[in-house]
């Protein structure tokens, strides 16, 4: 496979097929645990890696799984990976960030995006794409999460990774709790509608020109 | 013993609303909510996997994951007994368990209730993918704060499904009037839907400090 290929097969979970604003995967995950900066950058990290090590294994033993039983297949695949990640978690970072992702990391096991990927890459594909697909999607899925956490922890407490940016701000601490989760995400998505619907305007008026 | 069952069921309705406040389930309550009818079937499905879940994983957790005397395991290899598995088999155990649950469900409605088994059509194997259920499952072992009893594990499961059964039945009431209203064109479907739920979910918040 060549190279240009392998790229577009990571780069294609960025933006075009972006699991949180496109396919509108995992939203649980996105909304309860980004109310800081550093709790959406972990929680993307924890998510990525199961990704990547489900869709691995799944394409690895795709060959021995009959369709029938394919999801609970892959569904023990990913468990295991999930636990392996929350007692990594648990043993190497802060009690405080564990607290605070809670039993969002066991909640991994039943993140619709790996078991899609799973069932609609990895189960058709080879090993190494497979791989490059899962860091692709756990990686664009992590940029989202840290546009929400982001903006919900400047509006929501006036910090940013815990930095504080202006005293003359008064936080609307709001945007922290779960009214705020879902107004942020509401707009974000919204706005990506706009300029999607912006730029096939574009489009269309400059093939309307060259008629 | 009423009181505190009520209490609870109370709680997890209005103030501690499993998917208006902890955001469990929001796959389920985004993607059925579009019809009442069919809002209604996801919300009894789920409630009762939600309430049949809370018991039996509070069995397996207490009597085969939980290190000491009560572990039956331990009765066999002692040195389970002392460690417990809690550690490596919580969320395995836990997803076979409702997943196994789910397709049970799904054969006995089959064979007994048809009526039933045809309106839930294929939200039923969904559930197994519901993050409430296993949420409420870890909300009740591993993650409460206190060991809860069986009745309060069991209630809890009962309530947080009616809890998502009233979220997901007024959020459908709204979706049937948004289609009706003129709504901008980048907004429509599910940003708005999303907009919707966090005004309901500031609305649950006048609720709050009503049940602790």
């Amino acid at each position: 496979m060549s190279e240009q290929s392998n790229w577009k097969e990571f780069s294609k979970g960025l933006f075009k097929y972006n699991a949180l604003f496109v396919l509108v995967l995992g939203i649980c995950p996105s909304l309860a645990v980004t109310t800081s900066l550093k709790n959406g950058i972990s929680m993307g990290g924890a998510a990525t890696f199961v990704l990547i090590s489900s869709n691995f294994i799944v394409s690895i033993i795709r060959p021995y799984v009959p369709r029938e039983i394919r999801i609970p297949c892959f569904i023990v695949v990913i468990a295991a990976f999930v636990t392996i990640v929350e007692l990594m978690m648990k043993a190497y970072l802060p009690t405080e960030l564990n607290a605070s992702l809670g039993i969002f990391i066991p909640l991994i096991v039943v993140n619709c995006i790996i078991l899609y990927r799973a069932e609609s890459f990895a189960y058709k594909n080879k090993p190494f794409v497979s791989i490059l697909d899962g860091a692709g999607i756990g990686l664009g899925w992590t940029l989202s999460l840290c546009l929400v956490s982001g903006i919900r922890e400047v509006l929501g407490a006036g910090t940013l990774f815990g930095l504080k940016l202006s005293k003359h701000y008064e936080p609307a601490s709001v945007m922290i709790m779960a009214p705020g989760a879902f107004i942020v995400l509401g707009l974000l998505m919204g706005f990506f509608n706009w300029r999607k619907l912006q730029k096939k305007e574009k489009s269309m008026m400059v093939y309307k020109k060259d008629d | 013993m009423i009181k505190e069952i009520a209490l609870i069921i109370v709680s997890l309705v209005f103030v501690n609303n499993f998917v208006l406040a902890k955001f469990l389930g929001l796959c389920p309550f985004l993607g059925v909510s579009q019809k009442t009818s069919s809002a209604f079937g996801m919300g009894a499905a789920v409630t009762f996997v939600m309430t049949l879940a809370s018991a039996i994983t509070w069995i397996l957790y207490n009597y085969i994951l939980l290190p000491g005397d009560m572990n039956i395991v331990g009765m066999v290899f002692p040195s389970v007994g002392e460690t417990g598995l809690i550690e490596v088999l919580k969320t395995i155990s836990y997803i076979l368990i409702i997943a196994t649950l789910v397709q049970l469900l799904e054969m006995m409605l089959r064979k007994m209730v048809p009526a039933l088994y045809d309106s839930l059509g294929v939200y039923l194997p969904l559930i197994t993918t519901n993050c409430a259920v296993l949420g409420v499952a870890l909300l009740n072992t591993t993650d409460s704060p206190q060991h809860l009893g069986f009745i309060e594990a069991t209630v809890q499961g009962f309530g947080g499904g009616i809890g998502f059964t009233v979220a997901i039945l007024l959020m459908s009431g709204i979706r049937e009037r948004l289609v009706l209203i003129n709504i901008p064109k980048p907004l429509q479907g599910l940003p708005i839907a999303f907009i919707c739920t966090g005004l309901m979910a500031l609305a649950f918040f006048g609720f709050s400090g009503m049940v602790k």
